[in-house]
């Protein structure tokens, strides 16, 4: 047999029809749904008087733009959101998918919730309506981002059409040094490859320094695939891999669980595999970073200057010009003198409960000195899991706003918006032109950092706190 | 879906790069229910100013690009966010066809999706799309799917890609799901096959 890659394994194991023309129809192990890309696909079902096809594999959770203050237990204000989680709760119901409410405690975000609940599982492929899919590929799962279109092609038929990827080798050598995170991980290959770097290309992330990671790390790392323009990103799974799904509500059990696993340890690349493309990066040599720009791909060190836009080529000359002036930067600026006004710690990217202790150990004993601090835990388990730590506390007596699981301010399509000017350290995965708020200005770093800046009122380098 | 054969039309150049979706159609308008309706939305924070009033420079608020049906743009266009208002917005304005060096994985599949040609083109062939586009509404762009071609007034062709299946599907304006449909047979069959090899999906 020819070796394979890990992508390649999966590929083959799902592969329910090849056309005479090459295309192919991919079958879907896991389908996620969220309330802001799926009305319209519900809608075209009914429309055409079909049906989901496989409820058992739908699963459902509103999070993009739900409130997360305590007061949305009483109902959500916003007239077009409400309409939006209710049109989730009614399809739901009548399609008969698996829920968790705005009120449920399992509830938070979709990236969050389903390898939380056991529903992602290794080899599983796994898409959803929302680009940051690439998150499941944590636990060796195909698992990537669809239009709404596809949406309701796999909710009619549980098949996506498809084209195969290429094969793209991210390998992490060594170990990493104190204060640098999965973020900083994720960060660099993206500020290393550039936003279309991944573009056609499957993505495995290897190497030492990512088997080193926890499964928590992992997702990171998986989450921002997309970031760099894969169309997923994905890690063998292994011990770590199957100690985190094991018992889970969803996972397998017994019998069942011993054949998953006799499977789920043959998921790795071979050895003589083929790669279309390598990169390979020296974990000690990555710092923590922060972004400067709009676009992911603007990363530096934290102890960097922001740079000249004359030092670039192309059209990306402009661009960065444009960013510059966007985000309020002069070339030459020391990136540790940025002051800041706002902090967001949450979002599928880094809402889970190892990056709240991270931040916490930060935070422990000290005040805020930003304007507003936000923690946005990424369900309502890890919100539950941090306050029986002690964590919620300690973020509440720092001055930071304790908040319900969802999005929040990664996308600000709920309340918490910036304002024109205003600059966040932001856990989240985008950076873009009023991604968080029109006018407001992201820069992308990891928990730790973004506690760090809170404590310090401006970016800061998380190794003089250490 | 609307047939999509061939096109001639004016071009709106947008000489940026990396062109997200959230640029495309900003989030405040993902909370709609509907898909149509947000060409008015197209771009908001690039052509509207905090008060809704029109920003005179942006491209599609100049008169003459005001019925653009073509829009050509930078590399890496269509990245970030997977939403599909995206081409639903481009669409909702009259555009059919995009034209720039690259784009975002997701988009490109979503704009076969509605009825939106993405053409990929070599950035030096871009360029000289990108200048035509500049001289306003005299200067219209011809689109060829079935020949796979794009021409300049000037006479100038160029050939594109596409993959076959999709090309087929725009030209037809085919639904893919009644296509995929008509394949249950072998989804069923496979289905019982994963059944038994892994019983715990
Ligand atoms: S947290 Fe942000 S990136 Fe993640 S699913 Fe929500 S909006 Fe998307």
């Amino acid at each position: 047999m020819s070796p394979k890659t890990l992508y390649d394994k999966i590929w083959d194991a799902h592969l329910a029809h090849e056309a005479e023309d090459g295309t192919c129809l991919l079958y879907i192990d896991r389908h996620l749904v969220h309330e802001v890309t799926s009305p319209q696909a519900f809608e075209g079902l009914r429309m055409a008087n079909r049906t989901v096809r496989a409820p058992d594999k739908t699963i459902a959770v509103p999070d993009h733009n739900v409130p997360t203050t305590p007061d949305r237990v009483h109902g959500i204000e916003n007239p077009e959101s409400r309409i939006q989680v209710e049109a989730l709760d009614k399809n739901a119901e009548d399609f008969g998918i698996h829920y968790y409410p705005v009120n449920d405690v399992r509830q938070g975000i979709v990236h969050i919730v389903g390898p939380e609940q056991g529903w992602t599982l290794p080899g599983m492929t796994v898409v959803c309506g929302d680009s940051h899919t690439a998150t499941h590929g944590a636990f060796g799962a195909l698992a990537h981002g669809i239009g709404t279109s596809e949406v309701e092609h796999v909710l009619a038929t549980q098949t996506l059409i498809q084209t195969k990827s290429k094969n793209m080798k991210v390998e992490i050598t060594g170990k990493l040094a104190p204060g640098v995170t999965a973020k900083d991980i994720t960060l660099s290959v993206i500020g290393a490859t550039g936003t279309a770097g991944g573009t056609g290309y499957v993505i495995e992330y290897c190497g030492e320094a990512i088997r080193d990671l926890s499964m928590e790390g992992r997702m990171t790392v998986c989450n921002m695939a997309i970031e760099g323009g894969a169309r997923a990103g994905l890690i063998a799974p292994d011990d770590k891999t199957f100690a985190y799904v094991q018992g889970r509500p969803h996972a397998p059990k017994g019998a069942q669980w011993e054949a998953a696993l006799n499977w789920w340890k043959t998921l790795y690349s071979d050895d003589d595999a083929h790669w279309d493309k390598v990169v390979t990066l020296k974990g000690e040599e990555i710092a923590p970073v922060v972004t400067w720009g709009t676009s992911p791909e603007d990363v530096l060190p934290i102890n960097a200057e922001v740079p000249d836009p004359s030092s670039f080529a192309g059209g990306k000359v402009d661009a960065v010009k444009r960013a510059l002036d966007y985000m309020g930067l002069k070339p030459g600026q020391k990136l540790s003198e940025v002051e800041i006004d706002t902090v967001f710690i949450g979002s599928c990217t880094n809402g889970r409960i190892e990056d709240l202790r991270a931040a916490a150990e930060i935070l422990k004993g000290k005040k805020i000195a930003v304007k507003r601090a936000m923690i946005v835990p990424g369900s309502g388990l890890v919100r539950a899991q941090a306050e029986e730590e002690g964590l919620a506390d300690i973020f509440k007596e720092a001055g930071f706003e304790w908040r319900l699981a969802g999005c929040s301010m990664c996308l600000a399509m709920n309340p918490d918006q910036l304002s024109p000017g205003e600059r966040c350290a932001a856990t989240s995965n985008r950076n873009f032109e009023g991604r968080q708020g029109r006018g407001g200005r992201t820069h992308l770093m990891s928990p730790a950092m973004a506690a760090a800046a809170a404590v310090t009122g401006r970016l800061t380098d998380i190794r003089e706190m250490m | 879906m609307e047939k999509f054969e061939k096109l001639s039309g004016i071009a709106a150049p947008l000489p940026l790069i990396n062109v997200d979706t959230d640029m495309i159609i900003p989030k405040q308008f993902l909370k709609t229910i509907k898909r149509s309706g947000l060409g008015i939305n197209l771009f908001d924070e690039m052509r509207y100013d905090d008060d809704g009033n029109e920003i005179p420079d942006f491209v599609l608020n100049k008169p003459q690009y005001r019925d653009a049906q073509i829009l050509v743009a930078g590399d890496n266009f269509g990245c970030g966010s997977s939403r599909e208002h995206a081409p639903w917005a481009i669409k909702d304005f009259g555009i059919r066809c995009v034209i720039a060096p690259s784009y975002a994985d997701i988009f490109y599949n979503n704009c076969f999706k509605n009825g939106i040609l993405p053409i990929a083109l070599p950035q030096d062939q871009v360029d000289v799309l990108m200048k035509e586009a500049e001289k306003g509404a005299n200067a219209r762009i011809e689109v060829d799917l079935e020949a796979q071609t794009v021409s300049t007034s000037d006479g100038e062709v160029f050939a594109f890609e596409v993959d076959a299946f999709k090309k087929h599907c725009l030209l037809e304006g085919l639904d893919d799901i009644g296509l995929t449909l008509a394949k249950a047979d072998a989804i069923d069959v496979f289905e019982a096959r994963a059944a038994q090899a892994r019983p715990w999906v």
